[in-house]
């Protein structure tokens, strides 16, 4: 069973240092009331440098990233993670400079900023942009805030809902709700679209706008789109884009040609920055011109030949975190789309497509596709056969497919599909893994039709069986109590 | 240069099988009006050399702390970072990992969670933690919320020596119109207790104190939990992690929800961010705190092994009822943290604070020996304001020594002073403010 | 599906046994079945006010989250507070462990209930409909 670090703390084993003290060692107390001080130290571990590399070598050998297989996530896009990136984001003109320096001491960071925004702009089909938000709800909540402000400074209080799909990520209904929006849900249609009809009906005087994903959360391209900004916009509300799914479609339609008020994009999905086991991301929000205004302070400009940051802003939201955003993920991504230029930017997208239709036609054989058409990045697929031979669900499908070496698909999401599976390849594999990902899934549906016990029963090779969260649910220990 | 690894041949191979005569046909689902008829105004795709030139280009434009002393603080602190971190960081096990929902195969990165939450506990004194969230600036802004949301009343009241930042933050997320932030006047440098309390009522929702403060001085207002605890309201805390190896954890304040700013922890300045917020709070919060949070449990075989754990709470779960829409939080930036207090230890994390203490305390002592007055006569923890006439100026003179200088005040210099400065650095410094160079 | 027959319910999968002037409200089979593996219950507080549709108490599972609404409009008298330590009670036997006990001041408000007959077809409208 692997040790805890505090389990393996030996008292006098850490050998961290400092130089030798070149001022006077005052006593803390002469300077700081002892009411002030701790009585006794945090009981943190105390181990030497050795151990402590090795008890984390260990357990990144516990953990599974892009650079170690398949991971078809959908709506996470798990793209491969340029090194040069990394290489870059660790210069030293980039990864120590303080936030507060004087700006002429930053040209190069401000110029790299105010690049992005441009580049984003263009992507997106957007005329501003922030870098600020820290991931992709905090963008959504960026955005949704600016929606609020701008019909606050029209005067207009009677906008106190918002309207979301069914099929959205749970983030869009939170963040409505954290903005303090009252939500209204909109209707699927049997072809896995936003049903207009519906759409119709709940559009009001009360509604502040339309949250949406394009493609949405099913992989499918909201063909009405044109009409669905129509309806919004004639109703006086605003059109928002979750870019979870840009992946889809860059290079090849923009959320602001598609009508789209508000984007937040993700850099951490579409734009390769590595997820870190849960972040950091980056959220830029772009807007149209007429919300300029409201975008957090403060906005990266052009002061003749200089980079300014302009806080100069009244109608602006605020700020949403502390300084200008995640720059050290910015970095990355920026360098991403230097690399791939128009053409890559392009091609990613294609591919990603690709990829998806392909494995969507292959699968088929063996799985339900309950959306069995023309597909964007990512598509559903169910468990719903499995489930009527054997009683084998989607859970138990995903667990076996870590015995093969994949990644499993994200489960169970969107909620109106039931026993879903929704698969993501992303460009960046190869036909040999997406072949493999096939042959792998095709021999779970076998054992689903065979032997059961070996896919409900799985996963039989990771470091732990299943885990029991129901207790940990029922009475968290949610730290080491020693 | 492309990351796509099928060549054409098998592109047109992959078409044909799935039934498609060209990547065009992929996308008959988009309407034609809504089509891009253009390229993307991008330019040319680049080689990894030509990349790496361009952003080697712009990186050397700017000054940095390697080649600088620098003396800002004001939010984000220049601490030095064990090399095995970045080493560590760079396991593309853990950085290119996502969040750990299949837990059997993630145990490693749930080990790491729980462990960096076992030590903001250590060092915060609180009996939870969160995995993270963006910053301490937005921590603060949710544990606001939360307050609001638990409490009777819709008041926050802080001092105006919380870092304007925040405030700002703290204002823009009072967008939801369920909080309402009240600024008090500080007096001298600290918060004014007294008028603290006199604004105590039976709409507070929550008192927010930050400790150091903006302008590194230690708050000292004991009466304010009970006075706020007594309105059934809850006192906030937002400290410094450096600052707790030898400051008194809040928890001992009466503290019930806990947060900060983790940079210092082993985090690059990296010009404002990824940083690291974290969030604790008293067990009686443990359902109702927003972010991740990483349980032990057993597996099957009775095994220890660690799960994302009350989900229940989270947007993915509650989504128009969640009191947060955190997501993605800062888990690589957790991680460095949790690497950083490995290494340094419990002595050293120790000795790493109280040697700031000392460069400061000797700093402020040669400051006044050169004609200088410090701004306020408060006890401070590695930060303090010195009076300036023309902070600016003095800047731009520190520049031209080869010093990046402190945080300017209208009417002083906010400076900074980690284990990092020597005593060389900190003398020039002193000697151009001191008018002697 | 257990629906005993003694008691009245609502659309939201709550159970209401009613005794003179007190009402005993629980979570119904077809709920607990739902939700999962029950791990924690928000239960009201007692001497609260609630009214017809307002939010009483919230039920979590793993998966999932549930708020349980009042049939009736009175006082919590009482709450049980065996489901502090022991939630998964509600699973082993949904209509034997109450969720909280109310004294009811309008009896009128029982009228619109549904008697298990209605509720069993309404529940069997639910499961056909969550077919995609």
């Amino acid at each position: 069973m692997s040790k805890l670090i505090f389990e393996k703390s030996r008292e006098g084993s850490n050998n961290f240092s400092l130089p030798p003290a070149e001022v006077p060692a005052a006593d803390i107390k002469d300077s700081i009331p002892v009411s002030l001080l701790r009585e006794t130290p945090a009981d943190l571990p105390d181990v030497s440098e050795v151990e402590t590399v090795r008890h984390f070598v260990d357990l990144s050998h516990r953990a599974f990233g892009v650079d170690n297989g398949f991971y078809p996530l959908g709506s996470c896009t798990m793209k491969y993670s340029p090194k040069i990136n990394e290489w870059a984001v660790r210069l030293s003109g980039f990864a120590h400079l303080h936030p507060y320096q004087p700006v002429e001491t930053v040209q190069g960071a401000m110029e790299l900023l105010y690049n992005m925004q441009n580049l984003l702009a263009e992507i997106t089909g957007m005329d501003a942009l922030t870098l600020q938000p820290a991931a992709g709800a905090h963008g959504e909540m960026t955005g949704v805030m600016i929606i609020k402000a701008y019909h606050q400074q029209r005067n207009d209080h009677r906008r106190t809902k918002m309207m979301v799909p069914d099929s959205a990520h749970g983030t869009n209904p939170a963040t409505a709700n954290v903005v303090g929006f009252d939500v209204v849900e909109v209707k699927s249609n049997s072809r896995g679209l936003v049903d207009i009809e519906d759409l119709k009906n709940k559009m009001s005087p009360e509604v502040a706008g339309l949250m949406l994903t394009n493609p949405n959360t099913l992989g499918l391209f909201e063909e009405e789109i044109q009409d669905i900004a129509a309806v919004v916009h004639e109703g006086g509300g605003l059109l928002y884009y979750d870019g979870a799914n840009l992946n889809a479609v860059m290079g090849i339609s923009r959320p602001g040609d598609m009508g789209f008020d508000v984007v937040h994009l993700n850099l951490h999905k579409t734009f390769s920055t590595p997820h870190g086991g849960g972040g950091p991301g980056s959220g830029p929000v772009g807007v149209k011109s007429p919300l300029a205004d409201y975008l957090p302070v403060p906005v990266v400009s052009e002061q003749g030949d200089k980079y300014v940051f302009d806080y100069n802003r009244p109608l602006s939201i605020g700020k949403v975190k502390t300084f200008y955003g995640n720059f050290g993920v910015i970095v990355k991504a920026y360098a991403y789309i230097l690399a791939l230029g128009a053409e890559g930017i392009k091609d990613a997208s294609q591919q990603a497509v690709l990829n998806a239709n392909y494995l969507r036609r292959q699968l088929q054989q063996d799985y339900h596709i309950p959306f069995d058409r023309l597909c964007k990045h990512e598509f559903i697929a169910t468990a719903k056969r499995q489930m009527d031979e054997s009683g084998v669900t989607t859970l138990d499908i995903a667990k076996r497919l870590t015995d093969y070496g994949f990644h499993p698909p994200t489960v169970y999401f969107p909620l109106i599909v039931k026993e879903a599976l929704m698969i993501e390849p992303t460009e960046t594999e190869s036909r040999e893994r997406l072949d493999d990902f096939v042959r792998a899934m095709g021999r779970i549906a076998e054992e689903a039709r065979r032997e059961p016990e070996t896919v409900t029963g799985a996963p039989h090779n990771a470091a732990v069986k299943r885990v029991d969260e129901v207790t940990a649910a029922r009475s968290p220990i949610v730290r080491w109590e020693g | 240069m492309k990351y796509t690894p099928n060549s054409p041949a098998v592109v047109k191979e992959m078409l044909d099988e799935a039934g498609f005569s060209s990547l065009d046909e992929l996308f008959t689902d988009i309407p034609d009006t809504i089509k891009l008829k253009r390229e993307l105004n991008l330019g040319p795709g680049r080689s990894e050399m030509e990349v790496g030139r361009e952003l080697k280009t712009l990186a050397a434009r700017n000054l940095n702390t390697d080649d600088y002393p620098c003396f800002l603080g004001a939010g984000a602190y220049d601490h030095y970072i064990p090399a095995a971190l970045d080493q560590m960081l760079l396991r593309s096990e853990f950085y290119t990992a996502y969040t750990p929902y299949q837990a059997e195969i993630s145990q490693g990165i749930l080990q790491s969670i729980f462990e960096y939450q076992s030590m903001i506990c250590l060092l915060t004194g609180m009996d939870v933690a969160n995995a993270s969230m963006y910053d301490g600036a937005s921590a603060l802004a949710e544990a606001c919320a939360l307050a609001c949301a638990n409490a009777k009343g819709e008041k926050v009241l802080l001092p105006d020596t919380v870092h304007p930042e925040y405030l700002q933050v703290l204002k823009t997320y009072a967008i939801s119109g369920r909080m309402e932030i009240v600024t008090v006047p500080s007096r001298q440098g600290v918060c004014d207790q007294e008028q603290m309390l006199a604004l105590i009522d039976q709409d507070t929702a929550a008192v927010v104190i930050q400790q150091p403060n903006f302008f590194g001085n230690l708050e000292q207002a004991p009466s304010l939990a009970e006075a706020v605890h007594q309105n059934k309201g809850y006192l906030i805390m937002a400290v410094d992690p450096i600052s707790l190896a030898i400051l008194k954890p809040p928890a001992e304040w009466g503290a019930d929800l806990v947060v900060g700013e983790g940079q210092a922890l082993g985090n690059s300045l990296s010009f404002g961010g990824p940083y690291l917020g974290f969030f604790a709070a008293t067990k009686k919060f443990l359902r109702k705190i927003p972010g991740r949070i990483v349980g032990q449990t057993t597996d099957l075989e009775g095994k220890r092994a660690f799960v994302l754990t009350l989900q229940a709470r989270e947007q993915h779960i509650r989504r128009e009822k969640a009191s947060s829409n955190i997501c993605s939080n800062q888990a690589l930036n957790a991680l460095a943290a949790t690497i950083y207090l490995t290494l340094a230890g419990k002595a050293g994390l120790q000795a790493i604070a109280t040697r700031c203490h000392q460069l400061a305390v000797y700093a402020a002592g040669e400051l006044e020996k050169a004609g200088l007055k410090l701004k306020y006569e408060e006890p401070f923890f590695r930060e303090f304001a010195v009076l300036l006439d023309d902070p600016a100026g003095a800047n731009r003179r520190l520049l031209k020594n080869g010093i990046i200088g402190g945080y300017e005040l209208k009417d002083a210099m906010l400076l900074a002073f980690t284990e990092k400065r020597s005593k060389a650095e900190i003398d020039r410094l002193i000697a151009v403010l001191g008018g002697k160079a | 599906m257990n629906i005993p027959n003694d008691l009245l319910y609502t659309n939201e999968h709550e159970w209401i046994r009613v005794n003179g002037e007190q009402a005993y409200l629980g979570i119904t089979d077809f709920a607990q079945h739902h939700l999962g593996d029950i791990v924690f219950v928000e239960l009201p507080e007692p001497d609260t006010e609630i009214s017809v549709g307002e939010s009483i108490a919230v039920v979590e599972s793993v998966k999932a989250v549930s708020s349980v609404y009042s049939p009736v409009t009175g006082m919590v008298t009482e709450n049980n507070e065996e489901l502090e330590n022991s939630p998964e009670l509600l699973n082993e036997d949904p209509y034997a462990n109450h969720i909280a006990v109310i004294s009811i001041s309008n009896p009128d408000e029982l009228n619109s209930l549904m008697s298990p007959e209605a509720y069993a077809a309404f529940c069997a409208q639910q499961e056909q409909e969550e077919e995609i």
